[in-house]
């Protein structure tokens, strides 16, 4: 790519607006997936009586939907992602090819 | 090889020769010479894989012509393989037989440790995946270097890839020992040579082709197997978890009394598999090696480069969310399996060497469970899956190994890019034979290490050397040449000068008094990644030269290009 192709495609509205939305959305998402590991992670080590709490007169405790709620969440989350940007982002950088190659 | 012949009957003359010498301990174990008929079902469904993975190799050498072909398969692999041969990648023998045996042994623990391997993946999904195909051509160093000084970069680069292959290969060629001397009753060493010499014909002819699709299919056995063996366990407790989960109770509550403990003592040391125990000791570790297995997923060079064998960002990002759903979907097997060890395994002396260690060590806990639900076959299948999970595993490492060195220090580095693609595919099949031999070596040094230890070392550093580099070069427009080399180097040789001062180095291998280790904690990720992010900084800010301008003003285009896809190399075409 030359110098003014890329100036072109940066003041592309389309452009601005796949860059700002998907790098917000990543990174929120990736605070949120941060809070839940690391609550979990503390929560074992400054809260381990809870999590080896049984669940009523079950043997479960606590920790076992806990750890599998974060396995399940991830994934989950991923999706969320992955949906979105195909739907949204796709679309928006497909505008920003078509402009650039006008 | 000692405690085996004690235990399992064997056919070398060896151990025939101790059975004549002392005839009452072989007729003790009878059950576990009638294991050898299994073991030959264990030798051909691995000899039928084998069959297989060189019939394929063969159809992928006839395709691999070029360096792009070599290393990515010439960009033709779709979303759903691609995912599918990730989770392969990270579905390691360290995984399935580590975390299994981790969960038998310390129960809730395990399930701990294999969520840290599990929460990196939405990092890589939301920050790295689809810009690391945009940018990259075969190496994460052709993205690490995209705007910056090639040949400072990729000595760095290529020197992270090769520290993390070296562990991560050492781990793995551990684990091929282990589990074929309790198969075939080989010697380990001999073992871990024919891991060496299959991975060597697989990497050298057939390249990233064969390596992806041995992944593929061994990632589709592997999940079947898991799933059965899971199924089983469950099925025996008509699918109640809280049943498996009592009977593991009552059983480590019987093994404690059995072991001299109170009966109060011992019932609490039964409950204890149920909930957080001595895995996380403090904070500080805790935070630190949860940073390790985080970070370090997204800078594994060996499944970094997965990402540029599919054809676009949007195959890429699929590949990860097929990644993540079936090494989650794994874990959450694993946890299953390892309960099912506790009950199946450990309660059947068949399986246990009497001083409440397992025949072939705790590491074969998985293997020693898929006969105990599914008899002789299902051991053999189990066997050669993970076996097959095994050479998958190092293939993949060693072909980023030796594109590390091909395509990063030779064809870069040495040649400044002016090597030609055949110059480059014979120096990566001349670095694929000295990796083998190298992995040999490392594997028979290594013998006494635990597996899944090893691999969270690999993670630390790639969490503190190619992570930092990889992400501040993608999305900070003022890292520099300098600044990415120096805090690169600083979170290498910090991670791996703190692993060796940690006390599962310095005390656990080295040998020194307990409590003597100079670094207190599990993991150095906390420290070093800390480290390499700050030392990028700094030396990115104060960077005035002239270099630094040309670093400065190359971002927008890589943004372009990161962003969009405009300009990224596309499948070569097949």
């Amino acid at each position: 790519m030359d110098t003014p192709q890329v100036d072109r495609i940066a003041a592309d509205p389309n452009y601005q607006l796949l860059k700002s939305r998907r790098s917000r959305f990543g990174w929120t998402l990736s605070i949120i997936m941060l809070i839940v590991y690391y609550g979990y992670v503390l929560f074992i080590a400054f809260g381990k009586e809870l999590l080896a709490m049984p669940i009523g007169s079950s043997v479960i405790t606590w920790g076992i939907p806990a750890g599998f709620g974060v396995i399940v969440f991830t994934i989950l989350i991923t999706g969320f992602y992955v949906q979105r940007a195909n739907r949204e982002f796709d679309e928006l950088t497909e505008k920003v090819k078509r402009e650039a190659l006008k | 090889m000692k405690s085996l012949n004690s235990v399992v009957g064997l056919t070398g003359l060896t151990s025939l020769a101790m059975f004549a010498a002392l005839p009452a301990i072989a007729q003790e174990h009878i059950g576990p010479t009638e294991q050898q008929a299994t073991n030959w079902t264990a030798i051909g469904m691995f000899a039928a894989f084998v069959a297989a993975t060189l019939f394929i190799t063969k159809w992928a050498s006839s395709r691999t012509k070029s360096a792009a072909d070599f290393y990515t398969a010439g960009g033709g692999i779709t979303g759903f393989q691609n995912g599918l041969a990730i989770a392969g990648d990270y579905m390691s023998a360290a995984s399935f037989l580590g975390i299994s045996a981790q969960v038998m042994t310390s129960g809730y623990d395990g399930l701990i440790y294999s969520i840290g391997f599990l929460v990196g993946w939405p990092i890589v999904t939301f920050l790295i995946a689809e810009r690391l195909r945009n940018l990259g051509k075969f190496t994460f160093a052709d993205v690490a270097a995209f705007r910056f000084a090639q040949t400072p970069v990729r000595l760095f680069a290529a020197s992270g890839t090769l520290v993390v292959v070296a562990f991560y290969l050492i781990a793995q060629m551990v684990g091929a020992g282990q589990l074929i001397k309790l198969l075939f009753g080989l010697e380990y060493w001999m073992a871990v040579i024919i891991v060496g010499a299959l991975m060597m014909v697989y990497v050298l002819f057939g390249g990233m082709a064969a390596t992806t699709w041995v992944q593929i299919i061994k990632a589709c056995m592997l999940l079947a197997g898991a799933s059965f063996m899971a199924f089983m366990v469950m099925l025996h407790y008509g699918f109640s978890p809280e049943a498996l989960f009592q009977d593991a109770v009552s059983v480590k509550t019987k093994l404690a009394e059995a072991g001299g403990a109170t009966p109060e003592a011992a019932a609490k040391t039964g409950l204890a598999v149920m909930g957080p125990g001595t895995f996380i000791k403090d904070p500080i570790s805790a935070i630190s090696f949860g940073m390790a297995l985080m970070f370090g997923t997204a800078g594994l060079p060996h499944i970094l480069m997965r990402f540029f064998t599919v054809p676009s960002a949007k195959e890429a990002r699929k590949s990860v969310m097929w990644a993540t759903g079936w090494i989650g979907y794994f874990y959450l097997l694993t946890f299953i399996i390892g309960f099912g060890a506790i009950t199946f395994v450990l309660t059947n002396p068949e399986f246990t060497d009497g001083k409440g260690g397992l025949v072939g060590g705790t590491n074969m806990a998985a293997v020693h469970l898929a006969n105990a639900v599914g008899g002789n076959i299902f051991l053999g299948f189990i066997s050669a899956v993970a076996f097959a999970t095994i050479l998958a595993v190092v293939a993949g490492l060693t072909l980023s190994g030796a594109s590390a060195v091909s395509h990063d220090l030779f064809a870069t580095v040495i040649k400044k890019g002016k090597a030609d693609s055949k110059s480059e595919l014979r120096v990566s099949r001349v670095t694929t034979i000295c990796l083998g031999i190298v992995a040999v070596l490392l594997g028979i040094v290594f013998e006494k290490q635990n597996i899944a230890f090893m691999v969270s070392l690999a993670f630390a550093v790639a969490a503190s050397a190619n992570f930092p580099v990889l992400i501040m070069s993608i999305l900070w427009k003022d890292c520099t040449t300098r600044g990415a080399v120096i805090g690169g180097f600083l979170g290498l040789i910090s991670s791996v000068g703190l692993t060796v001062v940690s006390p599962s180095v310095w005390e656990a291998t080295l040998g020194n008094p307990a409590g003597s280790a100079p670094f207190p904690y599990t993991s150095p990720a906390l420290f070093s990644m800390t480290l390499a992010f700050a030392g990028i900084w700094l030396f990115s800010i104060t960077d005035r030269g002239q270099r630094a301008k040309i670093d400065r003003a190359g971002f927008p285009a890589q943004q372009v290009r990161s962003e969009t896809g405009i300009g990224a190399s596309e499948a070569s075409g097949h």
